[in-house]
């Protein structure tokens, strides 16, 4: 009961972040300001990550297939595949559903407990509007482009640390990447990437949306917003997999 | 002017308004006042629509608030200045900004016209210079200035003020009320505030609303207030052993 009414708060809050926006101009500039803050903002540890995990994959792959039966461009192979099916999509959302959803749940949480929430619904603005679609439709614009420099910035450390390290050749990571390459891969992670960045918005603004009280629920709205995102992505990455793969 | 009629709110088994008729008459500073807990934010807050009432009707002009639909609500917000007990201003823009958020959504003026408009209405508050300063660099008696800017930049029909005075010195308050005064008499406005302050009773109270656990229990104006012979009322408005004291050797 307690999971179907959220369920249903959750759909009346979309329904209203979904009407026509106050005036194009403004959300326009919402829109922009979201792409730098969500988008841009998050470049660096996207960057920082990708690189290093890739690198693990790389040494991690090249030490496990030790063996003669397995070819030595298996390394490039199984770097490829890890990072463009899973690591950049589902790890880089858990990652952001951490920053940017706790972000977007602590900003609209301390909104609300501080009235600005009420003050723009007593000038007559759709709050849920015009605080949450900005926020959702950038995520959704912008999210792809960071998990598509996540895949190549990935596939780079590996490179970079396989061939630095020695576990691992160029000529065979660069033909191991291009190994029977499939560019449905790609087209599987983008559509993985659009749901997950409107779960991270969605439920982390929901749950800053709905905080009642003051600075310890607005922390508690923002937990458990980075919670429930995690959860929704792990859930929709299965259904997904078994949608588009299968 | 705005009618509140047979208005009741309960939020499970607590009921909080029952039964409320007042009019708020325009042009006047419309008070509200009782305990913390008596019901004045409630009834405010479904007097704009932050609140649905259990039944009653909210007659802005003959317009019943409680039966329009979320767009003919939105028209009549438009029309309503509100300013929060605590400020509520925009973090993240500047004081200019702030006031000028409701003339950016709802007009075609350009940037220029919108600036010069909240300049006026910061200067109205007396704050001529603090037009680039944000928020947070703010005394709680400038926030509450920037919220009355803010409040009237749109010209509004009526203006909400919730608690205006608390958190703030004697003298500041008094430079508040004063304002607010100023404000509904030169625009001609409905203003109603919503206080327990009885300095501000006796400077603007011009038509004052008593409630007492979520009952209207007196109607009448700070002339009159000083003089009510309501129990509760009196142990309200002579709360402190000083005004005891005066009562016994004044009013009595």
């Amino acid at each position: 009961m307690h999971l179907l009414y959220h369920f249903g708060k959750y759909y009346l809050l979309l329904l209203r972040v979904f009407r026509k926006a106050e005036k194009f101009s403004i959300f326009k500039r919402q829109l922009l300001l979201e792409i730098n803050s969500l988008g841009i903002g998050s470049l660096g540890i996207v960057a920082i990550i990708s690189v290093f995990m890739g690198a693990v994959i790389t040494i991690q792959a090249a030490f496990n297939f030790n063996s003669a039966w397995i070819p030595l461009y298996a390394t490039g192979l199984a770097t490829r595949q890890g990072i463009i099916l899973e690591f950049s999509p589902t790890i880089i959302s858990l990652i952001l559903a951490g920053k940017v959803g706790s972000s977007i749940a602590s900003e609209i949480g301390t909104m609300r407990v501080s009235e600005q929430i009420d003050a723009l619904e007593v000038m007559g603005i759709n709050s849920a509007n015009y605080l949450i679609l900005p926020k959702l439709t950038a995520a959704v614009l912008i999210n792809p482009f960071l998990i598509v420099i996540s895949m190549f910035l990935g596939i780079f450390g590996g490179w970079l640390f396989g061939v630095g390290t020695g576990v691992v050749t160029s000529y065979e990571y660069i033909y191991g990447i291009q190994y029977q390459f499939r560019p449905f891969g790609v087209t599987y992670a983008l559509i993985k990437t659009v749901v997950f960045a409107f779960i991270i918005t969605s439920v982390s603004s929901y749950h800053g949306y709905y905080t009642t009280g003051g600075a310890l629920e607005v922390g508690q709205a923002s937990t458990r917003a980075v919670v429930y995102s995690s959860i929704l992505i792990l859930l929709f990455n299965l259904l997904l997999t078994q949608l588009l793969m299968a | 002017m705005i009618e509140v009629r047979n208005i009741y709110k309960s939020f499970g088994e607590n009921k909080v308004l029952e039964d409320i008729s007042f009019v708020f008459e325009q042009g006047k500073c419309n008070l509200l006042i009782g305990e913390s807990g008596s019901g004045k934010t409630t009834l405010a807050k479904c007097m704009v629509g932050l609140q649905l009432p259990d039944s009653g009707a909210i007659l802005y002009g003959n317009r019943n608030f409680v039966q329009m639909n979320f767009d003919e609500q939105k028209k009549i917000r438009k029309e309503i200045g509100m300013l929060f007990q605590g400020g509520a201003l925009f973090d993240s823009m500047t004081v200019e900004d702030n006031v000028m958020f409701p003339l950016t959504m709802f007009t075609n003026k350009t940037a220029e016209e919108m600036r010069e408009r909240a300049n006026f209405c910061l200067n109205r508050v007396k704050l001529p210079n603090a037009g680039k300063l944000y928020p947070a660099e703010l005394s709680g008696g400038m926030k509450k200035r920037v919220a009355i800017a803010r409040a009237i930049s749109a010209e509004p029909h009526y203006l909400i003020c919730d608690e205006p005075n608390s958190g703030l010195d004697p003298r500041t308050s008094i430079v508040i009320d004063e304002l607010i005064k100023e404000i509904t008499y030169e625009y001609n406005i409905t203003t109603i505030v919503i206080t327990h302050d009885m300095n501000s009773v006796l400077e603007i109270g011009d038509n004052v609303a008593f409630l007492y656990k979520g009952h209207l229990l007196w109607k009448g104006n700070k002339e009159q207030i000083l003089h009510a012979d309501q129990k509760e009322l009196i142990d309200f408005v002579y709360a402190t052993k000083f005004l005891k004291e005066f009562r016994k050797r004044v009013v009595e």
